[in-house]
């Protein structure tokens, strides 16, 4: 029998990322390496039911470190980004950016700390510079996509600088507040795990609680962290924002000192190869740094991408089962409630903090990782997804249950839900790289270890390897996203989908 | 409108970053340690070491907290702090970054460290004079990745004694983090056998942290010296002459013995750097250090 049917490149490019992760599934480990996980989950749990709040200033002391340096380095990095989108169609700007976005606020943290110790600079630069290079990036798409009408009743002999302010920004001014604010919810949760590599913010408090089982007080932070999040429409007021930005400073600021020679010793001596400042020959060079590729890069880049491509896919299936949880089409407003909280609390949960949380139950296997990842983008791709299902109409005699949601809504959503994961492709290999600080073996792994052993040339290599791993990602999603003509434009205004996906 | 009012804070936020740095009030000394306990309870047991220095010295004297051994150092070649309570290897590592830092006073315990390898008893494993060979192929954890005691050393004695890496004579290779973490993992079993430093051993079974029915300790490597005070050379010329000669008479003249059961030591006494040289060869032939 011939059969004239033909699959959709959409449904072949699916079943190739599951075989793909089914085939990476071979090589990960994923043992459960703890003899009692089940017990030290219900400690966990028990720590919910009394949150130790007895430290209350050491908690709160906490909490403004990290409001203060997510607010700065956010107002820092869009003030920056919405300089460079100005000049964002330059190519080397664009590649720069891009390279920037490609390495973690907390390998940033890592090098700077090197370089400033700790600086309140140390915190400012981790946050505002990737930041400003995604902001550079999603302002300079924002004014390319905005509406120009309004330039056709411009005088022509109207400034460059006057033009842009009557002419464009009114109309774009919504978007720009849109995803800034967005991003100060990003800045939180990144300011709040910089302290797990020693600035003090909530990430600091919330690990040294951990390592030592205490987990009422790990609870009276989590359980904070999520209202202060759930909150930040209430309290991120334009006219508190100067108030805000002006106390900042003085809420970071410590008595260390930036010297010069540090700076200079670090660009100068501690990031050239040691090989070469020992002054070695070609071949002992290149024995370095084969060694370097061979025991660390190449394992590290192995691990990296199977985490990755495992944790994408069960980002997928479980999207596909988080968001009729919000979706009038499956649920009444009581049971849509409860998927709310799940989804909140999950994508309101750093992953980093999810891999901490479950890492320490059941050791440093990837298991813990998979599972971090795959619920914290799974809730957020849910939500999205979720919320798009609304805008679905369907028949009164429309189907119903499994049938429904099988031959009805998954068919008019897939082609977003490809794109919104396929946007966090990049994300989550960029998370995967980065869990390795927890003792995984992914490039993070290797790259803490050259930091801890003070190998900066080694690490500086490796985070170098790391960029040019995510930029490679982005690309081919790109490229996967018009093979497939999947929906990417930018809409701030209706949603704020498009950023939430991106980040 | 609203836009000007942005600009203005930004400005006015540029202009307060430019003196951000409220730099520290001349001449305070500013101290810190390796984390390699409890890291929950660090201000608590370094912050009184600042009190007592403070009253010794006549400066002002300030402890700051730091979250792995890397960043101790870090901070100690940045001269943001100017002395260090470091372990073996972190010392041996700081003085080669800050050429003419001293080695100043080490615990009366340091000379002769030791590690102590423990074990889950799920394993059956027993103490013995002999290295136990038997811990091949069993689940092992480290402490911190920059720790002397809870990483150089075992790392040597295995490797050395196994004739293997330690990546091939175990199943899984961690990083607890600190020492009492490891205590802590062994004893849950999420690993089976563990290094772990002698002092804090000794000190958590006396304060009854440990269930002796779970861990135990199985073989004990022979001594190496380990961890010290070291200031930095260029001290004197800051806080006056001889300054780094007062610092290590308040060390070694610290008898309180609350005060160094946070150590834990019975007491501080001389060290000079070539007292680590062995540490040094270690963390070579290792490749720690290049």
């Amino acid at each position: 029998m011939i059969s004239v049917y033909k699959h959709s490149p959409a449904w072949n490019v699916s079943w190739l990322f599951v075989f793909l992760a089914g085939f990476s599934l071979f090589f990960a480990d994923i043992e459960v390496i703890s003899l009692e996980p089940w017990e030290e989950l219900k400690r966990l749990f028990m720590g919910l039911l009394a949150p130790d709040w007895s430290n209350l200033s050491e908690i709160g002391e906490a909490f403004l470190q990290t409001l203060a340096f997510a607010i700065l380095g956010v107002a820092g990095g869009s003030v920056i980004g919405f300089l460079l989108a100005q000049i964002f169609h330059w190519r080397w700007i664009q590649v720069s950016c891009a390279f920037i976005r490609a390495i973690h606020e907390l390998f940033w943290a890592l090098i700077f700390l090197q370089i400033f110790g700790l600086h309140p600079l140390t915190g400012l630069l981790a946050i505002g510079l990737p930041y400003a290079a995604t902001f550079a990036k999603v302002y300079a798409e924002i004014l390319e996509e905005g509406d120009r009408s309004a330039l056709q009743a411009v005088s022509l002999d109207a400034s460059r600088i006057s033009t842009f302010f009557y002419a464009r920004l009114p109309d774009l001014w919504e978007h720009f507040k849109t995803y800034t604010s967005y991003r100060l919810e990003c800045g939180l949760r990144s300011s709040a795990i910089l302290g797990f590599v020693g600035l003090p913010t909530l990430g600091y408090t919330l690990s040294s609680a951990f390592m030592e089982g205490h987990y009422s007080v790990v609870w009276a932070l989590l359980l904070l962290f999520y209202l202060l999040i759930a909150t930040i429409r209430y309290w991120v007021r334009p006219a508190l924002l100067p108030v805000y930005i002006i106390a900042a400073p003085f809420i970071v600021a410590n008595d260390s000192t930036i010297s010069f020679d540090n700076v200079q010793r670090f660009f100068t001596e501690d990031i050239i190869p040691a090989p070469i400042m020992r002054g070695e020959s070609l071949s002992e060079s290149w024995q370095w740094l084969s060694d370097l590729l061979i025991h660390q890069a190449l394992p590290g880049i192995a691990n990296t991408v199977v985490l990755t491509q495992i944790a994408l896919v069960a980002s997928g299936i479980l999207t596909l089962v988080f968001f009729p949880l919000i979706s009038t089409h499956f649920f009444k407003p009581a049971g849509r409630t409860i998927g709310h909280v799940l989804l909140v609390i999950l994508r309101t949960t750093p992953e980093y903090i999810l891999a901490y949380i479950l890492l320490q139950l059941w050791g440093p296997s990837m298991l813990p990782a998979i599972v971090a990842l795959a619920l914290h983008n799974g809730a957020i791709i849910g939500h999205l997804i979720g919320r798009y299902s609304l805008e679905i109409k369907l028949r009164a005699d429309a189907s119903r249950g499994l049938n429904r949601y099988f031959y009805e809504l998954l068919p008019r959503l897939y082609g977003q839900f490809l794109a919104f994961l396929f946007y966090r492709w990049e994300i989550i290999m960029r998370e995967s790289a980065i869990l390795g600080i927890l003792g995984i073996a992914t490039l993070g792994f290797y790259i803490d270890s050259s930091i801890q052993e003070l190998h900066f040339d080694k690490a500086m290599i490796l985070i170098f390897i790391t960029a040019l791993l995510n930029v490679l990602v982005d690309a081919l999603s790109r490229y996967l996203r018009a093979k497939l003509r999947l929906k990417t434009n930018v809409d701030c205004r209706a949603t704020n989908d498009y950023c939430t996906a991106r980040e | 409108m609203k836009f000007k009012v942005f600009l203005s804070v930004l400005f006015s936020t540029l202009i307060l970053f430019s003196n951000m740095s409220l730099s520290a009030s001349p001449n305070t000394l500013v101290f810190s340690a390796i984390p390699d306990q409890d890291e929950t309870r660090l201000k608590q047991r370094f912050g009184d070491i600042a009190k007592y220095l403070e009253k010794q010295l006549g400066v002002p004297v300030k402890y700051v907290p730091v979250k792995s051994y890397a960043a101790v150092v870090t901070a100690f070649r940045n001269n943001q702090i100017q002395l260090a309570w470091f372990g073996g290897l972190s010392g041996v590592q700081a003085r080669l970054k800050v050429p003419g830092s001293q080695a100043i006073a080490q615990g009366v315990e340091d000379p002769k460290f030791h590690t102590y390898i423990i074990a889950n008893h799920s394993t059956g494993l027993k103490a013995s004079d002999e290295f136990p060979k038997g811990v091949a192929g069993k689940t092992f954890t480290f402490g911190s990745k920059g720790s002397t005691s809870g990483r150089l050393m075992p790392q040597y004695y295995i490797e050395k004694n196994m004739g293997d890496k330690v990546d091939n004579v175990f199943k899984r290779v961690g990083f607890s983090g600190n020492h009492s973490k490891t205590i802590a993992l062994v004893q849950s079993g999420a690993y089976e056998v563990g290094a772990v430093n002698f002092k804090v051993w000794e000190k958590e079974v006396e304060e009854g942290k440990v269930d002796t029915s779970k861990v135990s300790l199985i073989w004990k490597t022979p001594a190496y010296p380990d961890y010290q005070w070291t200031i930095r050379g260029d001290v004197d010329k800051e806080f006056g002459e001889g300054f780094s000669n007062k610092v290590k008479a308040a060390l070694i003249g610290l008898k309180d013995p609350d005060l160094l059961g946070r150590f834990p030591r019975s007491g501080f006494i001389e060290a000079k750097n070539s007292d680590f040289d062995p540490i040094l060869e270690t963390a070579k032939s290792i490749g720690i250090i290049d």
